[in-house]
């Protein structure tokens, strides 16, 4: 299993490469608000707040939309093609979804760059682990949107999810602190995983380690990610996905 | 090599695709399963290939069972789907590789391997293009060298030929009849088109309704000097019928 995984993780992290411009431009509308909004924000906030708002933002957009990669791949009967080798249900998921959560490492590195060049004053350690909550949040991520894609039809994957990503973006609060929320939308937000995980990220970023809110995150992020991949494997093994 | 018993579908709204089929292949044969469209061939097939879980019945496929020991079929069989799997944007090279190395291939091992396949399917040089940049007969025999990269004992192909140019068509008969002839490949086969069922075919099953319905050598099934397409419109009737889908 995990020598499939491996080959299919470097199989897609190679097409992901040759498209040269492709994780580029799935970072530039985070990088846009980055630039266009971060100074506006810096006035009543800070960078250490924004930054990792924005790197959620780029996980449900990026990590979110994976599942396009399977739409394509059912269209073109190349999915179909590989569910008949001997390699694990499980493999064919993960090695997609491992390069979903590099390319938005990459990204993310890119974004928190940026940031410092704005001024951004994050630890060095609370950056990493920021970015292990990152990996971990993009596996699930992926997973669910390669579910999804399997289990939609064709035509509504994009429709669907580019209705969903905005709503969980701002739920999250990855633009605003939801304290800063009324009373029934801050109440509200509390059913999306992402707020957990986004105030985890901004107390690491604040150079915050061992606190409740780090703890909940990490478990809210880790509970997620079981949940996903169980999801994903479960539609990658179902018959006629 | 194929031994079913009952082998049965039905989809979920209560279509009963396949019903109780019975088939019977041996070693180095070349069968042909033919049908109108929706009779069952595809969804037979794809039961046959553990692409789909039989609602009930029993089969050995390439000596394993096929519900308990899905992955060891997976490991003895090659399948070549209706639409193909060419990927329209990679180099095929890349692709072929890879679906090697899944069957368990090292990277030198699948290059070699890659590199006689495509030499026997008259593919040579193509490997690094796109699936895009390819003819119709091309990635069809692109589609057939992903389905032999491993040494299957058993080689699935769902209308092979569909959409071929005539000389396209005789030389995948010919690519067909050396694997069998060189290296004793079974072959299970549908298609539409009759005259191929004729020549390339030891023996043929025919599907109406989920159901076998006649089953024989070519000659044995053209009696009374009919052709094979007629013995096929006496048996399986001349309405049109819909593509189910399935």
């Amino acid at each position: 299993m995990l020598r499939d995984t491996y080959l299919l993780f470097h199989h897609h992290l190679r097409i992901t490469l040759r498209q040269k411009f492709g994780p580029i431009f799935g970072v530039i509308q985070p990088l846009l608000f980055l630039v266009l909004f971060g100074p506006i924000f810096a006035t009543i906030g800070t960078w250490e707040t924004l930054v990792p708002g924005l790197i959620v933002q780029l996980g449900l957009m990026s990590t979110g939309m994976a599942g396009f990669g399977v739409v394509f791949e059912k269209r073109s009967g190349v999915l179909e093609r590989m569910r008949v080798t001997p390699a694990s249900r499980l493999a064919l998921l993960l090695g997609r979804v491992l390069n979903n959560a590099v390319t938005l490492i990459l990204q993310t590195v890119l974004l928190v760059a940026v940031g410092y060049a704005f001024g951004l004053r994050a630890p060095a350690a609370g950056v990493l682990a920021g970015l292990v909550l990152v990996v971990v949040l993009g596996l699930s991520l992926a997973a669910l949107s390669y579910a999804i894609a399997l289990t939609l039809n064709d035509q509504l994957f994009a429709p669907v999810m580019s209705t969903v990503v905005v709503p969980l973006s701002l739920l999250s609060g990855a633009f605003l602190p939801m304290s800063m929320a009324p009373g029934w939308l801050d109440a509200l937000s509390h059913i999306s995983p992402f707020r957990y995980v986004l105030e985890a990220l901004r107390e690491l970023f604040a150079g915050h380690y061992a606190t409740g809110t780090v703890g909940l995150g990490v478990a809210v992020t880790v509970v997620f990610a079981l949940v996903s991949v169980t999801i994903g494997t479960r539609v990658f093994n179902r018959e006629n996905a | 090599m194929i031994k079913t018993a009952g082998l049965s579908k039905t989809f979920e709204g209560g279509v009963a695709a396949v019903k109780g089929v019975d088939i019977s292949v041996g070693p180095g044969e070349i069968v042909g399963f033919l049908g109108p469209n929706g009779a069952g061939k595809t969804t037979t097939m794809r039961m046959l290939t553990t692409l789909l879980r039989p609602t009930s019945g029993t089969a050995t496929v390439a000596g394993h069972d096929l519900l308990a020991d899905a992955r060891e079929v997976r490991r003895r069989i090659g399948y070549v789907s209706q639409g193909g799997g060419i990927n329209p944007a990679a180099p095929l090279g890349d692709e072929l590789e890879l679906q090697a190395m899944l069957y368990g291939l090292s990277r030198t091992e699948a290059r070699t391997r890659m590199t006689e396949v495509l030499a026997q399917l008259d593919l040579e040089g193509l490997e690094p293009r796109p699936g895009a940049a390819l003819s119709g007969g091309q990635r069809r025999r692109f589609d057939i060298a992903f389905g032999l990269l491993h040494r299957p004992a058993l080689l699935f192909l769902d209308e092979p030929t569909t959409g071929l140019d005539p000389q396209s068509r005789a030389n995948l008969w010919e690519h067909i009849r050396a694997l069998r002839a060189e290296r004793g490949v079974t072959v299970f086969l549908t298609t539409h088109y009759l005259d191929e069922a004729d020549a390339l075919c030891d023996r043929l099953l025919i599907i109406d309704h989920g159901r076998i319905v006649a089953e024989g050598t070519p000659a044995e099934l053209k009696t009374g000097g009919r052709t094979l397409d007629d013995v096929f419109l006496d048996i399986t009737g001349r309405s049109l019928r819909e593509e189910a889908g399935v």
